[in-house]
Order: C-alpha cells, then sequence, then structure tokens
C-alpha cells in the first residue's frame, strides 16, 4: 500500500525498469560495501583499536616509520633493531605496498582536517580494502558472466569468512591489500583480454604493479596468467586480443615491477617468473607463425615451416634455460615455490618453513568453516562456467582450479581461493536463481522482481524455455529457490558468528571464560613488552624465539636477535641452538651475540597451548639443522614429546625448560592437582627444582605468559 | 642589586671555557676526580699483639697515607658498610685463626666487598681456619687440606740458626712483572714460613707470584711421611693474587710471617747459594705488592673514547659502508699521585661484529692519546669499536661502544656507470628507432 502511495507521488518522477535496475544495483552495492567494512569490526569492538597479531606489528612500526621520517628514509631504512647484529635492511627487503597506502590515506585525511592517529588508519585498512574488494568483484562477476551474478559475488566475498580472517580491523596485514590487488589485476586482465584493448592491458600492468609492491604471492599471478594464456593458445582460443592484452601486461608490469627494490631483477633473473616469459616468447612465435601462414598459400609449405621453426624455437628456448640455470643467472626455484608445488618438500627440507602455523597443509574442517555452502556451490558454478565457455569464464576455472589445490597445501592459501571461490560460486547461485525465476515468471508475472536482484537479462538461458508442460515444475522450482534463500541465509548466519567467535580475536590479548562464565583477559604480552620499555638499557638486546620479535621491537622497543622476517636461518638456528643447550652452553652462545634478556612465553598457568614450550621441537629442529650437536631424539622419551618426570634428561635441563619452568615447582595452578601441574599440558612437570646460574628472573607477567630473564655478567672473579 | 653574583660569574666561565676548548676539559675532570688508590684500610687481627710484631709493614703502609684502621675480627661492632655505603676500600685480613668474624661480616660480605671494587689482602698460617680458608677457594686459590701441612723444601731454604728447619723458606722465583713488583729488582729472596696453596686451574684471573721451587712440597714437618704429598713442585704458590674483573685485587699468602718484623729485618742466605744478604727481600717485596693490591701502581683507565668520520668532528649516530673515520681513546696510568698518559705500542683497536672485522694497533701521541683511521669494511650490520687491553699487572681495559653501520642510499651510488655506457647507447638508440619507425609507419605511405 505504501508503495502505492509513494509511487502515485512520484509519478513524475517515475522511473524506467532500466533505470530501477540501476537504482536497485547501486543501493545493493552500497550496502554491502558498508556490510564488508563494518563485518569486520568486532574486534575493535569486543577489544579496542589495536594491531593484531606479530607481523603487523612490523607493518605497523614501518608505516610509522613512513609517516615520521618521509618516503626516501623509509625507502633506505637500516634498522639496526632486528637482528643483532647483522641488522636488516627493512627498504630492500619488504614490500612496501601496505606501508604507502596506509600512509597516502593518512595523508589525505589530514591534507582533509581529520587529525586521527596513524593507528587508526592502519587497523582500518584491511577493513576499507575488503570493501574495494567487494566493488572489484561485482565488475569482475559482470565480467564473466553477468550483473546478477557480480552482484551475488559482492555479496558472497563481502562476509566469506577465509577473506575476514585476513581482513578484520586491526589484521594489517599485506593480504589485507593484496587480496583486493590480485582480484583487482585479474579484472582488469579479463578486461583487457575480452576487449583487446591497450588501455585495459596497461591498467591490469599498474594493477599488477600495485599488487607487486603489496605482497609476495604476485607470483600467482605471473604464474596463472601464462598458464590461462598457454592453455588459450593450445585450445585454439588464440586471439589478438590476447596477444595485445598479454604482451602490454607482462613488458609494463616486468618493467614497473623491477622499481620495487625486493622485487628487483628476479622476472627475469629467478626460476619462478621463467613460466611468463617462455609464454611470451612462444606468444612471439605463435604470431610470426600466424603472420607466415597468412602470407603463405601453401599448406604443405606451411607444415614443414612450422616444424622447423617449433623445434628451433622449443631448441633454442631449452638451451638457453639450461645455460641461465648452470651459470647461476637464472636462480633456482625457492624453498617456498617447492613446498607449494610439493607439500612433503618443506617438512623434510625446509623446518623453518614447516614450523610456521600458517604454512601447514589445509584440515578438510577449515575449508568447511572458511566456504561453508560455497564448497557446494562451487562445482556447480564450475558446472556454469563450462556450460557457457568463453576467454573469461576458461580464466576464473583456472584461477578457482589452481588456487584451490594451493589452498589445500598451504592454510593461508585459503584466501587466495577465496575470491575465486567465491566468483564461480556466485555464478552458481546467479544462474541458478534466474533459471527459477524465469521458470517462476513465464507463467505468473506478479511477483518476483524486486527480490531477484536484477534479473532480466536479454541472454536467458536455454533451461527457462524447456518444457513448460510439467505440473510439478513451478512447485518445484519454488521450493529449489526457498531452499536457496536458506542455504544463503545459513551462510550469512555461518559467516557472522565464524567472523565474531574465530576471527576477531587480536591474539595479542587473549580472552578466556572464567568459571562464572564472565569474560577474563589476559594481557600479558603488552605487560611485558611495556616492562621493557620501561625498564631496560635503550640498547639492550632481546632474545626470544623469533615469533615475538616484531612485537618486541614494535612495543617494548628493544633490539632482538631474530624475528619474524625470516631470512637468515642461520641466526635463527643459532637462538634455537641457545634454547636447546644447556645453561652453561647457552650461557656462550648469549654472551657472543650480547643478549642481555631472554624472553619466553609460557602457557602452563593458563593453559595457554601455543607457547614456546609447545613450539620447543621446532627450535631444536630448527637449531639441529645447522648445528648437528643438537639431536631431536636427546629431547624425546622413546618419540615421544614429554615435560613430566618421564622426560629425557635433556628436556629436562636444557634452556627452555629451565626458563619456562624456573620457580613453577611451587605454585599451585589447580585445585586438587600437585604442584608444578602445568595446564597448557595437563601433565605435572619433571624438574620443580630448577637453578638458575647465569641468569636470573627479572620479569614476570601476571599471569606467567611471558616471563623475561636477565643474563647475569660473568662471574667477577672466576 | 645590580651587584653580580660572583658564584654565577664563575659558572658562567666554566661554562665558556667548557665551550671554548673541548679537548681540555676530560683533563682537567680527570684531576678533580676520585683517585683509584684505596685510602681507608679496616684490618682484621686475632690478637693486638700484631700489631706491633708488624709494625713495619703497617707503618710503611701509614707513611703511604693509608688510613688503617685495626680491629679484632671477633669485634661484635664489625661492619663493611652501612647505609648501602662501604665505610673501606680495602680489608686486610691478618687472621688466620678466625672461625667466625664479629658483627654483620661473613663469608658473603667480604665477597660482596671485593666483588664491588674492593681490595683485600689475606694472609694465614698453619691456624688457619675453615672460613678464611673458603674466602681464599673462592677467589681461586685452594689451600692445602691438611691442616698441619707446611711448605718444606730441603734445597732453597733459609739457613738460620736452628739448622734442619726447612720450612722456612726462601724463594726468588717472583712473577716477572714490572707493574705487579716494581721496577726495582728484588735481589735477596723472601723468606717463607707457612702453608702452601695451589692455584685453581679453572680460573684464569689468578696469577702466581711467589712460587716455590721445583723442590718444595707440603706435609707435616714434624711426623713422617706416610704417603706422598699431594702438593709438591712449583705447583706449589706462596704467594698469590688475584685481579678480578671488576679490577678489585686480592693477594693470598699462606704466611702471615712473611708481613713480620722479624722476617723483614733477618738476613738472609739461601741453601746452596754463596750470596749473603743482609736483609731478607720481605720487606720490598709486601711493600711493592701491596702498592699493586692497593691501586698504586698498574692501574690504567681509558676516557673518551671518540669515532668520526675523516674531515668531521662529530660523532655520528650511524656509518655508511666504506666510510673512512678516525678512532681516537685516551689512556692514562695512575702513577700514585696523579694520572699520567699511558705509552705503549701494543694498545689495538676491533670494529667488531661477532668476529673483528678490522684489528688495528693504535698509534699514540705520548700525552695519553692513542687513535687510528681506518675504512669501514663493506658489510653492513651492528659494529662495536673495541679495546680490549689485558696487560700483567695493569688493570684490564675493555671499552666498547656500538655503531650501526648502514648500507648505501639509494643515490649515493654511482649516477652513471662507464662500463655501462653501451647498455645506455642500446636504450636510447632503440628509443629513437622506435620513434622514427613509428613515423614512418604511420605517415609514410
Amino acid at each position: 500500500m505504501s508503495s502505492m502511495i509513494s509511487s502515485d507521488l512520484l509519478k513524475p518522477f517515475k522511473l524506467k525498469t532500466k533505470q530501477q535496475e540501476l537504482l536497485i544495483r547501486v543501493s545493493i552495492l552500497c550496502l554491502v560495501y558498508i556490510l564488508a567494512f563494518i563485518t569486520r569490526l568486532f574486534s575493535v569492538l569486543r577489544y579496542e583499536s589495536m594491531i593484531h597479531e606479530f607481523d603487523p606489528y612490523f607493518n605497523y612500526r614501518t608505516t610509522l616509520y613512513l609517516t615520521q621520517n618521509g618516503f626516501y628514509d623509509f625507502w633506505n631504512w637500516f634498522d639496526s633493531e632486528s637482528w643483532y647484529p647483522l641488522g636488516r635492511i627493512i627498504g630492500g627487503t619488504l614490500y612496501p605496498g601496505l606501508m604507502v597506502t596506509a600512509a597516502l590515506i593518512y595523508r589525505l585525511l589530514h591534507f582533509l582536517r581529520f587529525a586521527v592517529h596513524i593507528r587508526e588508519v592502519c587497523v582500518l585498512t584491511a577493513p576499507f580494502f575488503a570493501s574495494n574488494t567487494t566493488l572489484v568483484a561485482y565488475f569482475f562477476g559482470k565480467e564473466i558472466w553477468d550483473s546478477g551474478a557480480g552482484l551475488v559475488a559482492a555479496i558472497l566475498i563481502a562476509v566469506c569468512p577465509g577473506y575476514i580472517s585476513r581482513s578484520v580491523a586491526g589484521s594489517y596485514d599485506n593480504e589485507g591489500v593484496a587480496i583486493f590487488a590480485l582480484l583487482f589485476t585479474f579484472y582488469l586482465f579479463v578486461k583487457a583480454v575480452n576487449t583487446g584493448s591497450l588501455a585495459w592491458g596497461l591498467a591490469s600492468a599498474f594493477g599488477y604493479f600495485y599488487m607487486v609492491s603489496a605482497w609476495g604471492g604476485y607470483v600467482f599471478i605471473i604464474n596463472l596468467i601464462p598458464l590461462y594464456v598457454l592453455v588459450l593458445l593450445i585450445t585454439g582460443r588464440y586471439s589478438m586480443r590476447l596477444y595485445v592484452a598479454y604482451n602490454c601486461m607482462y613488458i609494463l608490469g616486468m618493467l614497473l615491477a623491477m622499481q620495487i627494490r625486493f622485487v628487483g631483477f628476479q622476472h627475469v633473473q629467478s626460476g619462478e617468473h621463467m613460466a611468463a616469459m617462455g609464454v611470451f616468447f612462444l606468444m612471439q612465435v605463435f604470431y610470426f607463425l600466424d603472420w607466415v601462414k597468412h602470407m603463405l598459400s601453401d599448406t604443405k609449405l606451411f607444415q614443414a615451416f612450422l616444424k622447423i621453426t617449433v623445434t628451433f624455437a622449443v631448441a633454442v628456448g631449452a638451451v638457453a634455460l639450461g645455460v641461465g640455470m648452470v651459470s647461476g643467472y637464472i636462480s633456482p626455484w625457492t624453498g617456498r615455490f617447492y613446498s607449494l608445488l610439493d607439500p612433503t618438500y618443506a617438512k623434510d627440507h625446509i623446518p623453518i618453513i614447516a614450523s610456521v602455523s600458517e604454512h601447514q597443509p589445509t584440515a578438510w574442517s577449515s575449508f568447511m568453516f572458511d566456504f561453508h555452502i560455497l564448497l557446494f556451490l562451487f562445482p556447480a558454478g564450475l558446472y556454469f562456467c563450462f556450460k557457457r565457455l568463453s576467454d573469461a569464464t576458461i580464466f576464473i576455472v583456472m584461477y578457482g582450479l589452481t588456487s584451490l589445490y594451493f589452498a589445500g597445501v598451504m592454510v593461508r592459501l585459503i584466501l587466495v581461493a577465496t575470491p575465486a571461490v567465491c566468483l564461480i560460486s556466485a555464478i552458481a547461485v546467479s544462474a541458478t536463481v534466474k533459471n527459477l525465476t524465469v521458470l517462476l515468471r513465464s507463467k505468473n508475472k506478479v511477483v518476483q522482481t524486486g527480490s531477484t536482484k536484477g534479473t532480466s537479462s536479454g541472454k536467458a538461458s536455454s533451461k527457462a524455455s524447456l518444457d513448460q508442460s510439467q505440473p510439478f515444475q513451478k512447485n518445484g522450482a519454488m521450493a529449489l529457490l526457498f531452499g536457496a534463500f536458506y542455504l544463503l541465509s545459513k551462510y550469512a548466519t555461518h559467516c557472522t558468528w565464524v567472523t565474531s567467535e574465530a576471527y576477531s580475536s587480536p591474539s595479542i590479548v587473549l580472552a578466556a571464560r572464567g568459571a562464572h562464565g564472565n569474560r577474563v583477559i589476559f594481557d600479558d604480552y603488552r605487560e611485558a613488552y611495556f616492562w621493557l620499555r620501561q625498564n631496560t638499557p635503550p640498547d639492550a638486546k632481546v632474545m626470544s624465539w623469533w615469533d615475538y620479535g616484531y612485537q618486541i621491537t614494535a612495543m617494548g622497543n628493544r633490539t632482538v636477535i631474530v624475528d619474524n622476517n625470516t631470512w637468515n636461518n642461520t641466526h635463527i638456528a643459532t637462538v634455537g641452538r641457545a634454547m636447546s643447550s644447556y645453561e652453561d652452553e647457552a650461557y656462550e652462545i648469549m654472551r657472543s651475540l650480547d643478549v642481555d634478556y631472554v624472553l619466553v612465553v609460557f602457557g602452563g598457568v593458563t593453559g595457554y597451548s601455543s607457547d614456546d614450550i609447545n613450539k620447543f621441537l621446532w627450535m631444536v629442529r630448527i637449531g639441529g639443522g645447522v648445528f648437528p650437536v643438537i639431536r631431536e631424539p636427546d629431547y624425546l622419551v622413546n618419540g615421544e614429546y614429554r615435560v613430566d618426570k618421564g622426560a629425557a634428561p635433556k628436556m629436562l635441563n636444557c634452556l627452555m625448560y629451565k626458563l619456562s619452568y624456573y620457580r613453577f615447582g611451587e605454585l599451585v595452578t589447580e585445585y586438587g592437582r600437585p604442584p608444578g601441574y602445568d595446564r597448557a599440558r595437563g601433565v605435572e612437570i619433571g624438574n620443580k627444582d630448577i637453578k638458575l646460574e647465569h641468569l636470573e628472573e627479572a620479569f614476570t607477567t601476571s599471569n606467567w605468559i611471558v616471563r623475561i630473564y636477565k643474563v647475569k655478567p660473568p662471574n667477577n672473579r672466576w | 642589586m645590580d651587584k653580580p653574583n660572583p658564584l654565577k660569574i664563575i659558572w658562567a666561565q666554566k661554562q665558556i671555557s667548557i665551550g671554548l676548548q673541548p679537548t681540555f676539559w676530560p683533563v682537567s675532570k680527570l684531576t678533580e676526580t676520585e683517585t683509584p688508590t684505596d685510602r681507608r684500610v679496616l684490618v682484621l687481627l686475632d690478637d693486638f699483639s700484631l700489631k706491633s710484631s708488624h709494625s713495619i709493614f703497617f707503618n710503611s703502609l701509614k707513611s703511604r697515607g693509608f688510613d688503617l684502621e685495626f680491629k679484632l675480627a671477633d669485634d661484635p661492632t664489625l661492619s663493611l658498610r652501612r647505609y648501602g655505603q662501604y665505610l673501606y676500600d680495602a680489608l686486610i685480613l691478618f687472621s688466620p685463626s678466625t672461625e667466625r668474624f664479629g658483627g654483620s661480616l661473613d663469608l658473603t660480605a667480604v665477597l660482596d666487598f671485593v666483588d664491588s671494587g674492593h681490595d683485600l689482602i689475606i694472609a694465614v698460617d698453619a691456624s688457619a681456619s675453615d672460613l678464611i680458608k673458603n674466602i681464599a677457594t673462592e677467589c681461586g686459590v685452594d689451600f692445602d687440606e691438611d691442616s698441619s701441612a707446611m711448605v718444606i723444601d730441603h734445597k732453597s731454604y733459609a739457613i738460620s740458626g736452628t739448622e734442619g728447619d726447612h720450612t722456612l723458606i726462601a724463594s726468588d722465583d717472583f712473577i716477572q712483572s714490572d707493574v705487579i713488583l716494581g721496577k726495582t729488582k728484588i735481589k735477596a729472596p723472601v723468606i717463607f714460613k707457612g702453608i702452601a696453596h695451589s692455584v685453581n686451574a679453572a680460573n684464569n684471573l689468578v696469577l702466581k707470584v711467589l712460587s716455590a721451587s721445583p723442590s718444595a712440597y707440603s706435609a707435616n714437618p714434624t711426623s713422617e711421611l706416610s704417603s706422598p704429598p699431594l702438593l709438591t713442585g712449583s705447583a706449589i704458590s706462596l704467594v698469590s693474587v688475584v685481579q678480578a674483573r671488576n679490577n678489585a685485587r686480592i693477594m693470598i699468602t699462606g704466611s702471615l710471617d712473611l708481613f713480620s718484623n722479624r722476617l723483614l729485618r733477618t738476613a738472609v742466605q739461601k741453601a746452596g747459594s754463596p750470596d749473603k744478604y743482609e736483609k731478607s727481600g720481605n720487606e720490598q717485596f709486601v711493600t711493592e705488592i701491596s702498592k699493586w693490591v692497593f691501586h698504586e701502581r698498574g692501574h690504567l683507565k681509558a676516557v673518551n673514547l671518540k669515532h668520526h668520520k675523516v674531515g668531521e668532528t662529530d660523532e655520528p649516530a650511524i656509518y655508511r659502508i666504506k666510510d673512512d673515520l678516525k678512532f681516537s681513546v685516551e689512556i692514562y696510568e695512575w702513577s700514585g699521585e696523579s694520572w699520567e698518559p699511558y705509552v705503549a705500542d701494543d694498545v689495538q683497536v676491533q670494529f667488531y661484529m661477532m668476529s673483528p672485522y678490522v684489528l688495528k694497533t693504535l698509534s699514540t701521541d705520548g700525552k695519553g692519546l692513542y687513535h687510528a683511521s681506518f675504512k669501514v669494511p663493506d658489510v653492513y650490520g651492528v659494529f662495536q669499536f673495541k679495546v680490549d687491553y689485558l696487560r700483567l699487572g695493569y688493570t684490564s681495559l675493555s671499552l666498547s661502544k656500538q655503531i650501526p653501520v648502514r648500507p648505501f642510499r639509494h643515490n649515493e651510488y654511482e649516477r652513471f656507470i662507464t662500463t655501462a655506457f653501451p647498455y645506455y647507447g642500446a636504450s636510447f638508440t632503440t628509443m629513437a628507432g622506435f620513434f622514427i619507425f613509428s613515423i614512418l609507419y604511420l605517415y609514410n605511405k
């Protein structure tokens, strides 16, 4: 009724169907844009506006430096506070895209007279870019299917947990902007392929440049696009459009990417980028052959020419690659790349990669957790894509399949697969809903105009015109439609639940449920870092396992030996060796590294399970990988890792054990348990009488999560 | 009212003089600052008769300006510190038989006293108590376990009135160090009568100043040897010194008589040696070694560790690789009254990051200033200037100053490289060629 009134009132402004559709589409996009932003704000509301986790602290610190000292100082920044005494050239070893983006937003806001702190900008950068990603998803969906699929894709990606896990407020990491850049580059490239326009090719090169500046995952783009081109070539879909798009994107993108210091000459020198170059040359050969074929009328002559040329080209390519590899001009593949292709590689060869939790193979449950109904919609979308094969759908299918494979290899790469999964699922949802509504509307044209989100496009699929005589068809369609909406609403609730429960904790502040159901906050990390900042000399060196390096430098403002930028395996192994040695051996190592304080994370009192004792075997493995004096079996009993009375003697007396459990034997942690009961591992510890000779306890936080020890100077009289 | 405050003027002048002559003020500061020589010495005795029997030694200390305070070792008011401040600079333990100190003094108090940089002389005799032995053990010196054993030497004993008393050792096996024993050579042998000790091999800070001869051994002189003695020959130390890492000095000897008037004044002839001396070497020996222990000699200090780029004067916060830099440090030696320039040609500086990248001997101007200039190595990282100067008898100098070294900035490289001219040429001709080609292709029909 109200709509009748309003339509009466607005009669002079009555919109045409096209305009109505546009209005609806724009308002839906606006709502999705806002939704994508606000659904990522749980962590700010639950805790506070703070930077999360580990790597974001480094990004925050560098952004702060960038805004304070300007771009050139940032570009040339040599950081003497990390990797003591080696130092780290920050400017040359990071992807500056994220920091520059945040700094630009910060500058813009200040120019507009919004006096915000850089931290707020950093906290909200990821949600902001997630919102932008939804727009890109819309345009991408529109490009590969239709605007309906674009809208659905925008909605799906706005709340998809796989993406939210890396883009909640406070998660100030490269991935936050990189997924936007990735999807944007792909969109622009597909657009360039579809139109064959140089302008779009140029745009995609710039998109690629932004991606390269933001994240190491650009390697995925530079391998997927050549693969895609190759597939098109093989399937006989070669066209001038493809030629223009790829060449423009590759050449300009490569030149632009070389401007990033961290990437440098890798595009021409590293094995990971050789596929793109090979395809580039192949493309030229292909074009040349095409031209020759055009010029030659004789097919027999052409066949002969083809054979010679192809053989010659392949031979030259192989020789060039061989010479490049042997002479060392082309570097071999890196360990990370190998471990992507062969999931067992890292486990056997590079413990430092295998030790990172986000590099673990993905469990089935996390696929379900992150994708929910998209897992079922994805194959359906693939079906639709294959049914209407075009250059664009081939691309999205390849993107979806390759990224899903990588997502299975490494849990963090679910993130890369998410946009593809959302887009393909959106095609499934959109196509199904459209088919069903067309079916419904074919007899009764009263309802459904508003709820189907811009359907009536000219290209009605063939399904709609199928036999309409079946009596149950309409009811069946109705039921299916309701089913689809039910599933989608379930998806929405699941996403919100996952976001609020799983992905919105900052991990630097821990929360637990108390005995009466109340929330208990453990703010021990910040307590410890603040203590370091306030109570230690400014040039003090802190040794800890590398996980905490970024946080110590960013929050504690103290020099660390190793940090999360795991560029020097030997240095990390030295720390691992110190942690797994006896105290007097460790003391020698610590003296040689000028260590003043040792920081360990211990969860035995609170039951916090990702503490140093649980990470300890990795320290042993990484230390043992470089220093064979450290042997893993020495710390195990019958292949079992234990900390109780039955633990290995070396385990009970190594530095990490001593520092974690010092004075813990006196403490009763749980009612009805003996003193020294470790709640994280559920055992009574094996060595309760720990004496420290060369270290002394300096600080232990209120819940014992962080323990800091001071390294004593050498004995005065000895 | 207009009259200026005189204090203010002085202050202002001082400000000016500091501002004008920045190189001089540290020197003037040197003369004003505290002297390393001890002043207040606490002497703990078993009984006051020692005061007279060892008066020559004590008087020589007094005459050198020391303020001696004698107390019985079991004095209930004994205390080394009050309100967190140490009351004495040095402690002489001439109380070998004390089982327990009086007052608040105990083993840890004595060790804390040393660990906070104060000096200690321990002399025991055959009646040495476990307490004193434990103090010595903590300093790296182990006295013979057998409480009745004494040092016996049937070859290098001092010929004395009672024939056959071979516990009166005449030793001239001194440590070869002018710093510890003074420049004048001790000619007469030192007479020693007391118990043996050995230095702990694990402790590399302890030195044997006076060693026993290879024929010496430690045993009970009154009873027959039933088993081979544990301590024999040169392993036996008669007088040892320790210089702790914080430069506190400790002297330990098994003979309280070494300091006594009787042995200081006695004539001496070493068995098997024709030389007969009117006076034993003891007086010179104890005087010189007490000078060393109380920091009248062999005390160095390094100040004004400075470094800057060649051609500049200010100390930078960071160096760049391949920078030329100038390093200087001033080293002074305490002569007993004043700080004198220390002259040596073996002081070295290291430019150190886990291992020394540059090791350079410093040249001196003879006035205490040591300097060197060198090029920063082509390695970036956090370096340290390190001066580790460890010489026998001298206090150890170990200075380090941290300085980061950064790589080139993006605009510090050569802008154009001669060898790359073909490449520049290639790129510009390509550009020009492309331009010409475009024009020809587009407009030439």
